[in-house]
């Protein structure tokens, strides 16, 4: 799978090319700051980008804005984006164009190697990876979700975070078949329309927490 | 509703003029009595005791005729020197405090000029419209059917019937000019007493030195209490952790030869603190200078934070360019106290958050619909926002009945830099 990287710290960006073509990636290309992103992403359209939210020269957002610039451009390219800090606000501006193929995740992250690469492996497949952090404080602000039991509380952070059912199943300990009984439920009681599709179901709760 | 405020405006002005008259009768009893005061102040003991004390009676007066000119838009900022610490009454301290303080000397000097002039005005502030009321009630018609002479208005003397009814219209006319002149008469009278009883530039900027130091010390105070809990939680959290890492880490290199099992559970051990670690200094960074802010300015991360409170929250915010960075920050972090607060206190259900900058003012104000009766003198958390803001000159007004709805306004003076962001450094 070939990768373009964007990060500027010389140490992390070292650091992920070598951990990412430890696991058979190809990095494209690595750039250190903002303006270089938007046409390497374009030039490249690569299977999978991974890019920090704060770059040079403004040190400010430009990650996050070449990635959803690049995305308008190019539909549905599938984007990691890293930061030291997570923001709803921003987790919602990734998601406006309901494409699917995004992540949002802490940098702390990228320590659990296995779960680091699953989560990029992931969104180059279009599916989510959304940073438990910011699925908790979405959690935390939606009232309605007080009619859900603890258990589907639990299954839906899960699903928000981009899980399938078997991987939510065996983080869970509990069979396939509870873990998608436990989404009925919570799709039932929240008056969302069901879906099979893994990825637009992970994009429909988002969507519905973000609301 | 035009009508109705006009008419209300000029009935409290003509509140105002008997008021300004009772005053001003006051003025020759307190320069007769400071007069006295002037001529005994040589006598030993009674002389002491006695200016210091008429000087009070005198700036209770003047004050008062502030408070009035406040009432009439014209804002007097009281001018007296702070007294002395450990000053006795009746002591030389105090004397001295007192004599030298030349707003004592223009307290004086306006009390003839400031009696006249607010006789005289407030004394026809209440009778133009009193005579006018007089017209209306067709008073001069049963006095000129009585005692055959009397004038009215235009009619000297009224001569017949017709000319004594047409004294209504013309008291309608003499009470809607009455209304109308008050305030401005009442006004006239504020600036003329501004004259004497503002501070003058020296006492202006002694004022403002005044506020300053206070201000500078909160500030300084604030700060230093800050980079002390910065400082207490680097020292127990990450930097403790990144020590007790090290160690993990070294005992695990110990042991990765002869355990490798143990070595392994090490290291993920080491792991789990470096996650806690960071975790950590998110939070310290969060509360030092929002990274959300540094990315996206006041707007941004005024609208991150909505997004975090339980209640929908709507945002307004028409900012040109974003202000400086130590202001920008001061007002996220008011703006920030001020919806916690709405969060703890009140039980609202709608918060509105709304963020605008005109005539080089960045005025942010935050209204929810919950209970109010917030006080800002008894929650510490109002007053540290007045705190925050004062460090810039700012202001915050509290409108809070009970029963609600709370609003809070908060002021601050500044000017906008470029559009969009300036650098800073560090990676997000």
């Amino acid at each position: 799978m070939r990768v373009v990287l964007a990060e500027d710290l010389a140490l992390l960006r070292d650091g992920l090319t070598r951990l990412l073509e430890a696991f058979e990636f190809e990095v494209v290309e690595a750039v250190d700051n903002g303006p270089a992103l938007l046409p390497a992403l374009i030039k490249h359209r690569p299977d999978v980008a991974v890019v920090d939210v704060r770059l040079p020269p403004t040190f400010t957002d430009e990650g996050l804005q070449a990635a959803i610039a690049a995305r308008t451009e190019v539909p549905g390219l599938p984007i990691l984006v890293l930061s030291q800090h997570v923001e709803p606000l921003y987790a919602r501006e990734l998601l406006s164009d309901r494409n699917g193929g995004v992540g949002y995740l802490l940098k702390d992250r990228i320590s659990n190697v296995a779960q680091f690469v699953d989560a990029v492996r992931r969104v180059a497949d279009g599916g989510t990876a959304m940073d438990p952090e910011v699925v908790s404080q979405l959690l935390a602000r939606r009232e309605p979700l007080a009619v859900l039991t603890a258990r589907e509380r639990e299954v839906l952070g899960e699903m928000a975070e981009g899980r399938s059912n078997a991987a939510i199943a065996a983080k869970l300990f509990v069979t396939e078949k509870a873990v998608s009984k436990h989404i009925n439920n919570i799709f039932t009681k929240l008056g969302m329309p069901p879906s099979d599709d893994d990825n637009r179901r992970v994009l429909a709760v988002l969507t519905y927490l973000n609301g | 509703m035009e009508t109705r405020s006009w008419v209300r405006d000029g009935l409290r002005a003509i509140a105002g003029g008997v008021y300004a008259v009772g005053l001003a009768i006051t003025n020759l009893p307190l320069l007769a009595v400071s007069l006295v005061a002037l001529a005994l102040s040589p006598v030993p003991f009674l002389g002491l005791a006695l200016l210091p004390w008429v000087t009070d009676l005198v700036r209770m007066r003047a004050n008062l005729e502030r408070r009035l000119a406040g009432r009439a838009g014209i804002a007097i900022a009281c001018p007296y020197h702070p007294p002395p610490e450990r000053a006795l009454p009746g002591g030389w301290k105090r004397f001295r405090w007192i004599a030298t303080d030349p707003a004592t000397w223009r307290d004086l000097a306006w009390l003839v000029p400031g009696a006249l002039v607010g006789f005289s005005l407030g004394l026809l502030a209440v009778a133009i419209p009193l005579y006018g009321i007089e017209g209306i009630s067709l008073l001069p018609l049963w006095l000129y059917l009585s005692v055959d002479w009397y004038g009215y208005g235009v009619f000297w003397p009224i001569a017949n019937f017709s000319e004594a009814m047409l004294s209504m219209p013309q008291g309608v006319l003499f009470l809607a000019l009455g209304l109308g002149a008050a305030p401005w008469l009442l006004e006239v009278n504020a600036q003329f007493a501004k004259l004497f009883l503002a501070p003058t530039k020296a006492a202006e900027l002694r004022l403002r030195v005044a506020q300053l130091t206070e201000t500078r010390a909160d500030t300084v105070d604030a700060q230093a209490a800050e980079l002390r809990r910065i400082e207490r939680d680097l020292h127990d959290g990450a930097q403790a952790r990144l020590v007790s890492l090290g160690m993990t880490i070294g005992l695990a290199e110990e042991m990765i030869e002869r355990n490798p099992a143990a070595a392994r559970k090490l290291l993920v051990e080491a792991r789990e603190a470096s996650g806690t670690a960071l975790l950590e200094l998110r939070n310290l960074v969060r509360g030092i200078h929002p990274p959300v802010l540094a990315e996206r300015g006041l707007d941004g991360a005024v609208r991150a934070l909505a997004l975090s409170l339980p209640m929908p929250v709507t945002v307004e915010v028409d900012l040109p360019a974003r202000p400086q960075t130590p202001v920008e920050s001061a007002a996220y972090f008011a703006t920030a106290e001020a919806l916690a607060n709405v969060v703890r206190h009140s039980g609202a259900r709608t918060v509105e958050v709304s963020i605008r900058y005109a005539d080089d003012v960045l005025a942010i104000t935050v209204s929810d619909d919950g209970t109010g009766g917030a006080d800002p003198a008894r929650g510490t958390g109002l007053r540290g926002i007045d705190r925050r803001l004062a460090a810039f000159d700012g202001t915050m007004t509290v409108s809070s009945p009970p029963g609600g709805p709370t609003v809070v306004t908060m002021e601050l003076p500044c000017v906008l830099s470029s559009p969009k962001t300036s650098p800073s450094s560090g990676t997000a």
